[in-house]
């Protein structure tokens, strides 16, 4: 981690700071989470909460973006039905790398409530999730919460796309099978 | 002993019934005469079937191939301006028919009525759109939700489902949680039918656990390193067993051969 306050009597007198490239990266990259500004359903009331001034979602570098081109968070808040999962898993596509996904609240995370036919059972069958975060709706401090672990997971990762590991997920049936990316 | 009933289709019969329980009814009165209704009785006349009063409001059992008739007589001549809903009740597994409702409101009268009829599977009714503006999307949805079509209807798509959605989900015979187009759709969708062994089934269990998963969850009776393989050990703890658990993406059991 890059150090705020440089320490000149130790650096031989120079405004030097010694890092890797990864830590300066990440640095950068979870000081300044951008997610995207798509709510689906009560989750998202929360949500917009967190970005408000009550609870200031911008002191923490995050701001929603209208765009997907310009966000790299993706916080699925609520019920997906899978008459939208197309058009959710589209939004991700849009979304330029790198970029993070927090399942918001029961619905996304499992179906919730909704066992039904019309309900995607867990975002993660479309979308890789990195953070999933549970409650019915979960208030705006859990949300930040795990706004907080997405960026402690940013900073333990390689800055390198390419060295990520592919995790496997093993389903209820038992059969290993490789992560959507 | 208590004579063998069958209780796997219980969408079409009730699993238990109480000898002695009689199902609340609401009870109905007959048309008065010299009130609003009886006059709106009279002017329908032998399109009327069948009419008495249900919680102050006037029930008509009028003719499927009438209905455009009817609504036009009690819109024109009676009042009844706005129809408020419009859907109908799967009957198919008892009487082997739809029963259609229309409701409908009268304004200055401060009136209500119903007009109900029945329909067989695969028959057709008339739109009443030309009348009521709100008979659109209500149609639309029973189109959608019963697979019922609406004749001479200007936009005759699924409103809520998706256009290539298949099976229609109030009958009676759709199952809670969808059939097999229904449980493999947004994969199909996305992915494609090839994706169905990568992605795998639905989780139909929110409870679910997988004691061997140690990256979502913690191993009971053990402390285990994050991520770590366990999937060829054997042994179990001894407060742990899998005949505790239930298995909720299970299929339920077919007991008719028991009969």
């Amino acid at each position: 981690m890059a150090q705020h306050q440089v320490n000149y009597a130790s650096a031989a007198g120079l405004p030097i700071a010694l890092t890797s490239v990864d830590k300066l990266v990440n640095w950068g990259r979870s000081n300044s989470l951008w997610p995207l500004t798509y709510g689906l359903a009560c989750c998202a009331i929360e949500m917009m909460a967190s970005g408000a001034s009550r609870y200031d979602f911008d002191r923490m570098g995050t701001i929603f973006r209208a765009s997907p081109r310009q966000a790299d968070v993706m916080i699925l808040a609520g019920t997906l039905s899978k008459k939208h999962a197309e058009f959710a898993r589209r939004l991700y596509d849009q979304m330029t790398e790198p970029k993070w996904v927090i399942s918001m609240g029961s619905c996304a995370n499992t179906g919730g409530m909704f066992n039904t036919y019309a309900t995607v059972q867990g975002v993660d069958r479309i979308i890789p999730v990195d953070i999933y975060l549970p409650g019915c709706a979960p208030r705006p401090e859990t949300l930040q919460y795990a706004l907080m672990m997405l960026q402690k997971k940013i900073r333990r990762e390689s800055a390198d796309m390419k060295k990520r590991p592919i995790q496997d997920l093993t389903h209820q049936d038992g059969k290993k099978r490789a992560r959507l990316i | 002993m208590r004579k063998y009933t069958p209780k796997d289709n219980v969408q079409a019969k009730a699993y238990y019934t109480d000898r002695f329980w009689v199902s609340p009814r609401v009870p109905q009165s007959p048309v008065e005469e010299g009130t609003h209704f009886a006059k709106v009785v009279e002017t329908l006349g032998t399109q009327c079937r069948e009419a008495y009063i249900v919680d102050g409001q006037l029930v008509v059992h009028i003719d499927a191939t009438e209905n455009f008739n009817v609504m036009k007589t009690l819109k024109e001549q009676c009042g009844y301006t706005q129809c408020s809903e419009q859907s109908a009740v799967d009957y198919l597994a008892q009487d082997g028919e739809f029963e259609l409702f229309w409701q409908l409101l009268n304004i200055d009268e401060a009136k209500r009525i119903r007009v109900t009829t029945r329909i067989k599977q695969g028959e057709a009714i008339e739109s009443i759109e030309k009348l009521y503006r709100s008979a659109n999307f209500a149609e639309r949805e029973l189109f959608d939700m019963f697979g019922i079509k609406v004749n001479n209807h200007p936009f005759l798509k699924r409103i809520l489902m998706p256009d290539d959605w298949e099976g229609h989900p109030l009958l009676k015979t759709y199952p809670l949680h969808g059939d097999e187009f229904a449980s493999w759709y947004e994969v199909d969708k996305i992915f494609g039918k090839e994706y169905r062994d990568i992605i795998g089934p639905e989780n139909r269990d929110p409870a679910m656990i997988d004691r061997y998963d140690t990256k979502r969850f913690s191993r009971i009776g053990y402390e285990v390193p994050f991520a770590a393989d366990y999937t060829d050990e054997e042994q179990q703890p001894v407060e742990y067993s899998d005949t505790f658990l239930v298995d909720y993406n299970k299929p339920s059991k077919t007991l008719d051969e028991r009969k």
